[in-house]
């Protein structure tokens, strides 16, 4: 690469745990920003795009990369392993994404539990024929020899219930812009907010930037499942009874579900000073229901149908509860 | 024993390891390509109600997440026994074949290409896109970029969420075409159509033209005897969103045509210990291990196989380059793994071909978009074809339709076995006693798994100057002996 | 000795807790296993304390607020009874008991109410036995 800015680059490194591949590809979706982040960085560890491996990250100095953008979640050893050696490894370590930053979809395992998952997947689903049980395991010995697999854990794991975490960008995926803005930051040297921050997302939730009718005193009769309605394109999701949990979310994303008329499902995460989301999701619901009758109140209660499901699509593992219970 | 580790393989859409033991004459005993990773949506999906599936399912992957939106929508609509109107089911075609073509440029300049075009034992730091622009032009290196752009500009002006899509509920789907956009979508369409002669041409040019190519093709250590699987139309056509699945012998016979729903019948999956991802087979069959020919059940599904399963293109440009392949590589079908190349590029033509094709039907700016669901939720199978292979979804739901259960059998998947194979072969050709294992023959081993496009291998790993693989030659006590980097 | 679970009552100041005051100050007995939590009004009661008070160990959250058309802040009481439906259902979907939530109304001048709630609901959910909220998550962390 050899360029001779006045400034010197940085090194930066992106890795994923439990993670779709949407992360990376928002990175690569910087287009011709592509050369403003490979003029102010250096990648030194991306294994959807460079040759470095384990090993060579494990020889790097304490303090080596100056950024790691982290997706995906922390799901089995591997990524346990992987979460500790590059925060070893990072000056600033950011949770890139909702499944890091919250446990994101592959969180919602948090519902079941690793011997059900596993027996579903390899034992039950229709089509395995599976009649000697086998599982995959972490050691196994064939004839040449022994070949292993990480460890899958019963709990999935945002990032930072693995190791300290700098900053948060939330998203699934984080919309490509906010990311440029936060990397030039960080190149720059601009002032960063104190540790512990989200990045690159907004103060004010999604319905602030939401363009949709809504007046300000919404009231709900009956809660609709989204295709049980005649979206009119227009009028805010809630007000026609469907739930979207724009008021639980931090805006940023340029409400880009909303657009596609499908409501919010929170992948930005809550606004400031929310510990749970769907905790707030639930007590924003509650002043919105129409009804003083307990009776009454119980049966639109009733018509939400996966509340948990719901209003902890991306957070399940990072809320108060992180699990269900047997 | 010696063995080879390359762990992790990078450049892979998720995570993945190859295992390689050496036997003492230093021929390849045996491979093993091991997945690390699962994440259980088949369990975490119960619960949920069944119009949701749509977009937490494209959080299996964010290569191809519009596959998975497309796989799901249909099993939703079957979970309620109910058909789209026709403009519905024309806006999600025409979605889907921006997807195709959006992924399959990706797959070709970027992945493909730069073994070919600039060739296979080229320097690596040259072995990539930007030496594809080296031996191409810089315009071309720009359109590439442009194409692709323009294709995923048609995916979120019609899927809301750029990547992971939000256009389907069941019944329809939730946003039409104003006619200003679909004037726009048609020239874009053209647009693409000149962008696939154009690839074709190139190909033609450089790869068909170069005999030392074709022999890699055709004479490498790439072929296998395997059954071919594809989706096809009432005209055994190829299809990607709909139709029934047809799979074909190895000599390009008709082993069976099922509907979606009676895919139970004829695919089933085995576990092995040492990986995460299950491996499919033809059922009717069995199987009968990493081997491939008639009497193994082990068969693919890629954009070669779909050309094998069908008796042509429904379009027409599409159907003359797909005769003039199979006239060139020798009759039908292909085993020739790294004619997925060409294959792909004859998919890509289709896919613009029939854009436009939708983008100029006066029903596709239609306002009904959605049917009302009035049938009781039950079950649902919903087939496309992902770029990477055939994918099934199937739902259960109770009388709600809150997810009972879930199965699901990815593109990718249905490849498994005939990826372990293809690295085993190609290792075995390759890797000989005397033979230096230097980079370039790694190379070759990686191209057989390319081919794949396996959806572990996300399409856009294009970074300037890498192509990375890493081999450990370790002794029986896992002591690294020898390695052999690329970079 | 049987369990003695532990249970987070959250009262609110005008009506609630004057009631449980007024069963202290007249010497009333009721089970000792309530920690009592004052606020406001049950309408600030977020989901959040609840939630935290079953991590943190609680085997049982009762909420006590003023009866309908009492309420100081005239509508807290209805937004509480909202909140704590939807509350009951998600924590039921999450693998609890949802008795182990429960609302009822006392007025200030329902001493031996609340008392007689005190120890009927200690019963319940000394019958439930123990909540694991608490356990699972050291297993967690
Ligand atoms: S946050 Fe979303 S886009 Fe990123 S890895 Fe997770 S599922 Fe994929
Ligand atoms: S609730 Fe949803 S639709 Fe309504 S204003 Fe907020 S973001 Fe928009
Ligand atoms: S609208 Fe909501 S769910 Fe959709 S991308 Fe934005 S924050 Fe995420
Ligand atoms: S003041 Fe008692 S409930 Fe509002």
């Amino acid at each position: 690469m050899g360029n001779e800015e006045k400034k010197p680059k940085i090194n930066l490194a992106i890795y994923w745990g439990a993670a779709c591949g949407g992360c990376c590809v928002s990175v690569l979706d910087v287009h011709e920003s592509l050369f403003d982040v490979v003029a102010a960085a250096d990648l030194v560890f991306w294994p959807i795009a460079l040759d470095i491996k384990y090993k060579d990250v494990e020889a790097m100095p304490d303090g080596f990369i100056d950024v790691t953008l982290f997706n995906g979640a922390v799901r089995n050893s591997e990524n346990e392993y992987m979460a500790k050696l590059l925060r070893k490894k990072t000056k600033i370590l950011v949770a890139y994404g909702s499944c890091s930053h919250m446990g994101g979809i592959p969180g919602l395992a948090n519902f079941s539990d690793k011997e059900s998952l596993l027996q579903r997947v390899f034992d039950d689903t229709e089509s395995t024929e599976n009649p000697k049980k086998i599982r995959p395991q972490t050691e196994y010995e064939v004839k040449e020899g022994v070949l292993d697999l990480p460890e899958f854990y019963n709990d999935v794991k945002t990032l930072d219930q693995v190791v300290n975490v700098d900053y948060y960008l939330p998203g699934c995926p984080p919309q490509t812009e906010r990311l440029v803005e936060v990397f030039m930051a960080i190149v720059t040297g601009a002032e960063l907010p104190p540790p512990g921050s989200v990045v690159g997302a907004l103060v004010k939730s999604q319905c602030d930037e939401c363009e949709r009718k809504k007046s300000d005193n919404k009231k709900i009769n009956k809660f609709y499942r989204p295709w049980e309605i005649e979206d009119d394109g227009e009028t805010c999701f809630l007000e026609q009874g469907v739930i979207c949990l724009g008021p639980a979310t931090r805006g940023g994303c340029g409400v880009r579900c909303i657009k596609g008329n499908a409501p919010c499902r929170g992948c930005y995460g809550p606004p400031p000073d929310v510990i749970d989301p769907g905790a707030k999701m639930m007590s924003a619901i509650a002043t919105m229901i129409d009804s003083d009758d307990p009776e009454e109140i119980a049966a639109i209660v009733e018509q939400i149908d996966d509340p948990a499901g719901l209003f902890y699509r991306f957070s399940l593992p990072s809320s108060i509860l992180r699990r269900t219970i047997k | 024993m010696k063995r080879i580790t390359i762990d992790p393989i990078t450049r892979l859409e998720g995570h993945g390891r190859i295992e390689i033991f050496l036997n003492d004459d230093g021929d390849v005993e045996n491979l093993y390509f091991q997945v690390p990773e699962l994440r259980g949506f088949e369990k975490f999906c119960e619960g949920r109600p069944v119009e949701e599936l749509s977009q937490i399912v494209t959080k299996i992957c964010g290569v191809c997440p519009g596959c998975h939106h497309m796989g799901a929508g249909k099993a939703a609509d079957a979970v309620y026994g109910v058909t789209p109107p026709p403009t519905a089911l024309k806006l999600r075609e025409l979605f889907y074949m921006a997807h195709f073509v959006h992924s399959h440029i990706a797959h070709f300049y970027a992945l493909a290409a730069p073994d070919f075009v600039v060739g296979p034992k080229a320097p690596a730091a040259e072995r990539n896109i930007l030496g594809v622009i080296g031996k191409v032009g810089v315009e071309v290196g720009t359109e590439v970029l442009k194409q692709r752009r323009i294709a995923q500009e048609i995916q979120a002006l019609l899927g809301g969420h750029q990547t992971h899509v939000v256009m389907n509920i069941p019944g329809g789907v939730r946003k039409g075409l104003t006619e200003d956009e679909r004037r726009d979508i048609v020239e874009k369409a053209k647009g693409f159509i000149e962008f696939s002669k154009f690839s074709l041409n190139i190909f033609n040019n450089v790869v068909l033209s170069n005999n030392e190519y074709v022999d890699i093709i055709l004479k490498g250590p790439y072929s296998l005897n395997l059954y071919s699987m594809g989706l096809v139309d009432e005209n055994n056509k190829v299809n990607f969103y709909d139709g029934k699945v047809r799979v074909v012998d190895q000599e390009g016979k008709e082993h069976c045509k099922y509907s979606p729903e009676d895919y139970m019948e004829y695919v089933a999956e085995r576990v092995e210990p040492w990986s995460y991802l299950k491996f499919p087979y033809l059922k009717k069959i069995g199987w009968k291990g990493f081997v491939d020919g008639v009497d193994s059940g082990v068969y693919h599904a890629t954009p070669l196989s779909r050309l094998n399963a069908s008796d042509g293109m429904a379009t027409p440009l599409a159907q003359v380059e797909y005769e003039k392949m199979f006239e060139i590589l020798g009759g039908k079908p292909v085993h020739a793994t790294l004619a997925m190349h060409w294959a792909r590029l004859v998919e890509l033509l289709y896919a613009s071909e029939r854009l436009l094709e939708l983008a100029e039907d006066p029903e596709i700016t239609g306002r009904e978009l959605r049917v009302k669901l009035e049938n009781k939720p039950t079950e649902g199978v919903g087939i496309v074809e992902a770029q990477r292979g055939t994918l099934t979804h199937h739902y259960w739901t109770d009388e709600k339709g809150i997810v009972t259960k879930v199965n699901i059998i990815v593109g990718t998947t249905n490849n498994n076995a005939a990826i372990c194979m293809s690295l085993k072969k190609a290792a075995q050709g390759l890797i000989k006693k005397g033979v230096d294992v230097d980079e370039g023959i790694l190379n070759m081993i990686e191209m057989g798994f390319r081919a794949y496009d396996p959806c572990f291998s996300c399409a856009t790993h294009n970074l300037p100057g890498k192509m990375p693989l890493i081999v450990n030659f370790r002794d029986l006590n896992g002591e690294v002996i020898r390695s052999v980097k690329r970079d | 000795m049987s369990f003695q679970p532990t249970i987070v009552s959250f009262l609110c100041n005008w009506c609630s807790y004057t009631g449980a005051d007024l069963a202290g100050t007249s010497r009333m007995k009721y089970a000792s296993n309530i920690r009592i939590i004052r606020v406001m009004c049950s309408g600030r009661i977020e989901p959040t304390f609840v939630l935290k008070a079953f991590r943190e160990g609680a085997d049982g959250v009762l909420i006590c607020g003023c009866h309908p058309g009492d309420c100081h802040y005239h509508e807290g009481n209805y937004k509480c009874l909202r909140r704590f439906h939807l509350l009951q259902k998600y924590i039921k979907q999450m693998g609890m008991d949802e008795d182990r939530l429960q609302l009822k109304w006392i007025s200030a001048s329902e001493g031996k109410q609340f008392a007689e709630l005190a120890d009927s609901f200690t019963e319940e959910i000394r019958n439930l036995g123990p909540c694991k909220v608490k356990e699972v998550m050291e297993t967690l962390t």
